[in-house]
């Protein structure tokens, strides 16, 4: 690999009382927090509880009711296509074109943010080859399996090296051996000065992050180290951590 | 939505009634009166007074009035000859040429059929009694000498074909771009687009560029079988039938990805194409005529693009039309295209 770069104290994502009101329901609820370039950062939070709001937010898919923020150095209200240039983002449902090639999705979106063919052609091979995926190249993206779907969706995202990946529950519905090797490539984008800004359910997970903040009923309730978290709350486990805190929700899951 | 469930049997039960009538009238009329006499101007008043006709030229010459009906100004052209009074006051009989765009088979014959009607009773109240030597002969003092123009043989395909062409293009480059947007929200894509920094510009246009091709295709394919089959060759050039199919298509599948863009579900998507594709092809000219409609459904009308793409093809394959005939038509067909895609473009929402 490439150089590792340590998280460094250089803000990539800033948020000052970032609020997201549907009528008279407040799904996201002054929430402010920071994340530092390199970072891992886990977010955390039962259905319901506004990540995925939150990360429409910062992603400038949605636009905040009030509240400021910036991704990349790029104001949120202000730049929101500025901001999706220096951005990468999965969703939770798997989103390439399902009637296209391999090769083509990488080839749409790389073209997309603007990169050249010939860096576009570089890219992919090595991509190809760096996942074993030479022989699914032509194939249309709806023949693979799930697990593959998923690698493929989190290698585009990355695809134009950006500042911050969003990654919305990537890991779902995936095995565990599939979900090791898919955080081994979270830490290979990380290592390469990456941020990774990922929300998810599996709480071994987030074991895995820097930091992790996690959001009850649209605030955020904590903010720390997982190993800081685990003695704050006295817990053995992030599991016991989040119990904890989830236990406070007063919403009703839908 | 549910505005839509309202309007939807509003509109089918209010409008279609009145603009789908059979009953064929404001005809318009293209007079040369070569006589400029007390007698020809009684005939032009008495057929006005009908109702049926509007007196939209006055031409000195034949080809000039024919040039009015190349430009869809009339329908019927009336050519009273020099000498018609004094011919008629000396018992000669006279020539009273009609002759009727019979592109619209059905409007030609009925407009000739009053035309008739209307002189025969003039023949019969006015002059019978006032010249009856006139009469003696067996003969009408003023005979009619009917030419159908453009259809000669009131071929009823040939009036069809062009406009099942139109319709064809509508729902194929309507159709499928008002389901491509909503589809991709269904699937998701749409946010991963989102949330990339395509221009809407940029995504708009690669979303039309598809229905061009296979609009392209459809008219072909139309050509083909009209040729083929009913043995139809547009009279006037390719360039100009596939000129204005992409004009057509540009601007109807702006409207389409319109639909795509509000709609939030395939079926609200399916409702609203449905709709709109009621109006504009009953308000299209494809079976009654838009000019018998009352002037409210003119209106409607005059904003529907099929009702303009249907004169163009008919005038295409049946009068040969070239731009500049149909300049005024290109113009209202560009226009429709612009400010259905700009639309489209400000309506497509990147960030919610």
């Amino acid at each position: 690999m490439t150089e590792i770069i340590k998280p460094s104290l250089e803000k990539v994502i800033v948020t000052e009382n970032l609020t997201k009101k549907f009528g008279h329901f407040t799904a996201v609820d002054h929430i402010s927090f920071e994340v530092n370039r390199g970072e891992i950062f886990g977010f955390l939070g039962a259905n319901g509880a506004g990540k995925t709001t939150a990360m429409r937010m910062l992603c400038g898919l949605s636009k905040p009711t009030s509240g400021e923020g910036t991704v990349a150095g790029f104001d949120i209200h202000k730049q929101p296509e500025m901001v999706k240039k220096n951005i990468g983002y999965m969703s939770q449902k798997f989103s390439l074109y399902d009637d296209l090639k391999v090769w083509e999705n990488i080839e749409l979106f790389g073209g997309i943010y603007g990169m050249t063919d010939n860096e576009i052609k570089l890219k992919t091979d090595e991509l190809m080859g760096r996942l074993n995926f030479e022989s699914e190249r032509d194939n249309l993206v709806k023949s693979l399996p799930l697990g593959f779907k998923q690698k493929l969706a989190f290698s585009v995202s990355i695809f134009h090296t950006p500042k911050v990946v969003f990654l919305d529950e990537p890991t779902g519905g995936v095995d565990p051996i599939t979900r090791r090797k898919f955080w081994e490539m979270i830490y290979e984008a990380a290592a390469s000065g990456i941020t990774v800004f990922v929300t998810t359910h599996y709480m071994d997970e987030a074991e895995y992050c820097d930091r992790v903040s996690i959001m009850v009923d649209g605030r955020i309730e904590a903010l720390d180290s997982p190993a800081n978290l685990k003695e704050q709350y006295n817990a053995r486990n992030m599991d016991g951590v989040f119990q904890q805190l989830a236990r406070k929700a007063k919403r009703v899951d839908s | 939505m549910p505005k839509m469930i309202f309007m939807f049997p509003i509109m089918v039960l209010l409008v279609f009634p009145w603009a789908a009538s059979y009953e064929i009238s404001n005809l318009n009329l293209s007079v040369i009166d070569n006589d400029h006499s007390r007698m020809s101007h009684q005939l032009v008043e008495a057929i006005t007074a009908s109702g049926y006709f509007k007196i939209t030229n006055v031409s000195n010459g034949y080809n000039d009035a024919l040039k009015s009906i190349e430009k869809n100004e009339s329908d019927l052209i009336i050519e009273i000859p020099q000498h018609f009074e004094k011919d008629i006051t000396t018992g000669t009989g006279v020539k009273v040429m009609i002759s009727a765009n019979a592109v619209n088979g059905m409007k030609g014959s009925v407009g000739m059929t009053y035309i008739s009607g209307i002189i025969s009773n003039f023949n019969q109240s006015n002059l019978s009694k006032q010249f009856p030597q006139g009469a003696k002969n067996g003969l009408m003092p003023i005979q009619i000498d009917e030419q159908y123009r453009f259809n000669k043989h009131l071929n009823y395909q040939v009036f069809m074909v062009p406009a099942l062409m139109v319709m064809i293009l509508t729902l194929v480059c309507g159709f499928f771009p008002a389901a491509s947007i909503v589809f991709e929200k269904e699937l998701g894509t749409m946010e991963q687009m989102n949330v990339t920094p395509v221009p809407k510009f940029t995504f708009i246009i690669a979303k039309l560029i598809p229905y061009w091709i296979v609009g392209i295709i459809a008219i072909s394919i139309g050509i083909i079988i009209a040729w083929l089959v009913y043995g139809l060759i547009p009279a006037g050039h390719f360039y100009v039938l596939y000129g204005f199919t992409i004009v057509y298509v540009f601007g109807i599948s702006g409207l389409g990805i319109i639909i795509s863009n509000y709609a939030h579900t395939m079926q609200q998507a399916f409702f609203i194409v449905f709709f709109f594709m009621m109006i504009f092809i009953m308000l299209s000219g494809l079976y009654t005529p838009v000019q018998s409609m009352p002037e409210w459904a003119q209106w409607i009308a005059a904003f529907n693009p099929l009702k303009h793409l249907t004169d163009v093809m008919r005038a295409i394959y049946l009068k040969g039309s070239g731009f500049g005939g149909l300049m005024k038509e290109l113009i209202v067909l560009v226009l429709f295209a612009v400010f259905f895609n700009t639309w489209a473009v400000i309506s497509y929402r990147k960030t919610q």
